[in-house]
């Protein structure tokens, strides 16, 4: 019992085993290149082996390699087999696909409990772990698009997504340009900024703050479907329209954000500059600017995620003849989806990098509060 | 109105009510005092009889709602515009994103202080706290105590001859205490600032003070006022002296009769 508690992993990878040799063949019976018998031997020998070794009480990083290799290596021959016979993959090739994600979960948990002594291997844990996650992701992916013979409409397969991106890198390029250099920066850092600047005028003028709030809270709650084809009649085809529509979109967080955390500086900090008769502006850049950098980061961070999803909307409504939004729109009318998806791909990964570098920015800025300090 | 020279801080028929939720809260009522320059005086009394609320009224953080007070011959607002006293809350209330340098150099900074003279400033009241070679760390970096420390240093960079402190030295331990204590009268003797000090502690407002304010709640007014008989030099040692325990017992039977009065 104790033997099964220290990997229920790799006790549910044997018994997946077992019921897939049971159900046996990995490939139906019409297949056109169905498994050799050796790899088939191969694929159920490492995974019942290093299952098995998962028990043990071999040292946490040799344990940890040796699922990481075994788990891969038998689903790289899985989805290799997979070749010439889309679609056909029976039960059994499902049953030893779960049971390899098993062992790699395993690995993921025991690399997970691992404490390295440098910096340098700790760094590399960090980003190793999520990355087999993601590669999980894509062979799960990959495994039941062609093995269970999804259609390519439907969901492409990862490998044809991965194709297409690196085929079409000019054509993504421009976009990426059109979209992400003019329509989304542009519009981030003015309506940012703009929300920025209302806020502090919101602040110092009572009845801006009492009418203009709960206006932004409304216009902040218009739906961009709506807004973005008047923007588009006003502003003309080209990025400024977008930028238009990622302006509206991302100034109102900003402003509601800001306006709370002008408000978020502590009775005692406040008396404590009036006890120095300091004036409105020196209270406000030396102590409630400061003290509202948590909540001025919040909007930096919703907003950079809004502006891509504003930009790129937009451009359903009319764009010249490029554009992410654009590509999307006219490439799922023509049934690449593949293309589609790599316009998807593209906007996560830059999504990503735009966040990652707001939080960056963040970390510098607001190293004291609490949430940050530990780090 | 009684505006002799000397008087720093001059209270009469002062009264402060704070209208609530539920009803008015008499906070202060009828306290009339004169703290004169060059002395320490310490307010004591039970938990809510208004010591702080006096303290904030003197600052203008609280505006009294009936009575007159004065503080250098001005209205407290006048006084505070023309940055007379350094206030010492009863948190260190530190600014987290600024080093403990550059918290004392915040008072600085706001009233234009020369960055030269902000530098030597900062120097002289980090080693007058004793937290020289400290400067550089963050707030939270510190326990409690050296923070609070670091706060006392903010409130004597500036040139302001009344400082106003509220329970300075409540959440510190007993040596810790006994040695602030010690250097406070010293900065005191030097510096010749007028001090005014709340605290819950006999000993520490019987070896501290020239006077003894005693209060009692509901509504916050003022039982006694003891002036010291013991001499302006006072080591730790002082606390030992039948002198000093008649003083301790004075203000002890004044707390007790404030108490009396509740039930
Ligand atoms: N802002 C306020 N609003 C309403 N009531 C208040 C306010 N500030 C203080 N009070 C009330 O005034 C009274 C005096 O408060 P104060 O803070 O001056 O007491 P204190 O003597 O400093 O007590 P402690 O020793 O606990 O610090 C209390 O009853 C308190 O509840
Ligand atoms: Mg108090």
């Amino acid at each position: 019992m104790t033997l099964i508690l220290r990997s229920w992993q790799g006790a549910a990878a044997v018994v997946l085993c077992l019921a897939a040799l049971a159900s046996l063949p990995l490939m139906a019976a019409d297949a056109p290149s169905p498994f050799g018998t050796g790899t088939v031997v191969l694929v159920f020998l490492m995974i019942a082996g290093a299952a098995a070794i998962s028990f043990t009480k071999l040292s946490q990083p040799l344990l940890a390699t040796i699922l990481f290799v075994a788990a891969h290596l038998a689903v790289w021959l899985l989805l290799a087999g997979i070749a010439g016979n889309e679609g056909k993959a029976t039960l059994a090739f499902f049953l030893m696909l779960a049971a390899s994600w098993l062992l790699a979960w395993r690995c993921v948990a025991v690399l997970s409990h691992l404490r390295p002594k440098s910096g340098a291997g700790d760094t590399f844990l960090r980003l190793l772990i999520p990355a087999i996650f993601g590669v999980w992701i894509l062979i799960l992916w990959e495994a039941a698009t062609r093995g269970a013979g999804i259609p390519f409409i439907i969901l492409p397969p990862p490998s044809a997504i991965g194709a297409r991106l690196a085929g079409s890198v000019p054509i993504l390029w421009a976009d990426v340009q059109q979209t992400i250099f003019k329509a989304v920066l542009f519009g981030y850092v003015v309506g940012c900024a703009s929300g920025f600047v209302v806020a502090i005028l919101a602040d110092r003028i009572a009845f801006l703050r009492r009418g203009l709030l709960p206006i932004g809270n409304m216009v902040s709650a218009l739906p961009i479907i709506g807004v973005a084809p008047i923007m588009v009649m006003w502003f003309g085809f080209d990025w400024q329209s977008k930028a238009a529509v990622v302006i509206i979109m991302t100034f109102f967080p900003m402003l509601v954000n800001t306006v709370a955390g002008l408000a978020a500086s502590g009775a005692m900090e406040r008396d404590l500059m009036r006890s120095y008769a300091s004036d409105y502006w020196q209270t406000l850049v030396k102590l409630r600017l400061p003290a509202a950098m948590p909540f001025i980061f919040n909007a930096l961070k919703i907003n950079s995620t809004l502006a891509l999803i504003g930009a790129i909307v937009a451009e359903f409504f009319g764009t010249p003849i490029v554009g992410m939004g654009f590509r999307i729109s006219t490439e799922i009318g023509r049934m690449n989806v593949d293309m589609v998806w790599a316009e998807i791909a593209v906007a996560a990964l830059i999504g990503s990098v735009f966040y990652g570098v707001v939080a960056l920015g963040e970390r510098a800025t607001t190293f004291w509060h609490p949430s940050n300090r530990g780090g | 109105m009684n505006n002799a020279p000397s008087s720093v801080v001059s209270a009469s028929k002062l009264g402060l009510t704070f209208e609530t939720g539920d009803g008015p809260v008499h906070a202060l009522s009828n306290v009339d005092l004169t703290v004169n320059k060059g002395d320490f005086v310490s307010f004591i009394g039970p938990s809510g009889c208004g010591k702080t609320t006096f303290l904030r009224v003197i600052a203008d953080l609280e505006k009294a709602t009936s009575g007159e007070i004065t503080v250098n011959g001005m209205t407290p607002e006048e006084a505070r515009k023309s940055r007379s006293y350094g206030y010492v809350f009863q948190a260190p209330a530190l600014y987290p994103w600024r080093t403990i340098e550059k918290n004392i150099a915040l008072p600085l900074e706001i009233m234009g202080y020369s960055s030269v003279d902000r530098k030597a400033r900062i120097e002289r009241t980090l080693d007058l706290v004793n937290l020289s070679g400290f400067g550089k760390k963050y707030p939270w970096q510190l326990s409690g105590g050296m923070q609070q420390r670091a706060s006392i240093a903010r409130a004597l960079a500036f040139d302001a001859d009344l400082l106003l402190m509220d329970e300075p030295f409540g959440a510190l331990d007993e040596i810790v205490r006994d040695h602030l204590n010690e250097q406070l009268l010293k900065l005191w003797a030097r510096t010749e600032k007028t001090i005014c000090f709340v605290t819950h502690s006999i000993p520490e407002a019987v070896y501290l003070s020239t006077k003894i304010v005693v209060m009692s709640p509901r509504p916050g007014r003022v039982t006694d006022v003891i002036e010291s008989t013991l001499p302006r030099e006072r080591p730790l040692e002082i606390r030992e002296t039948p002198e000093f325990l008649e003083i301790a017992h004075r203000v002890r039977e004044g707390l007790r009769a404030g108490h009396s009065y509740e039930e």
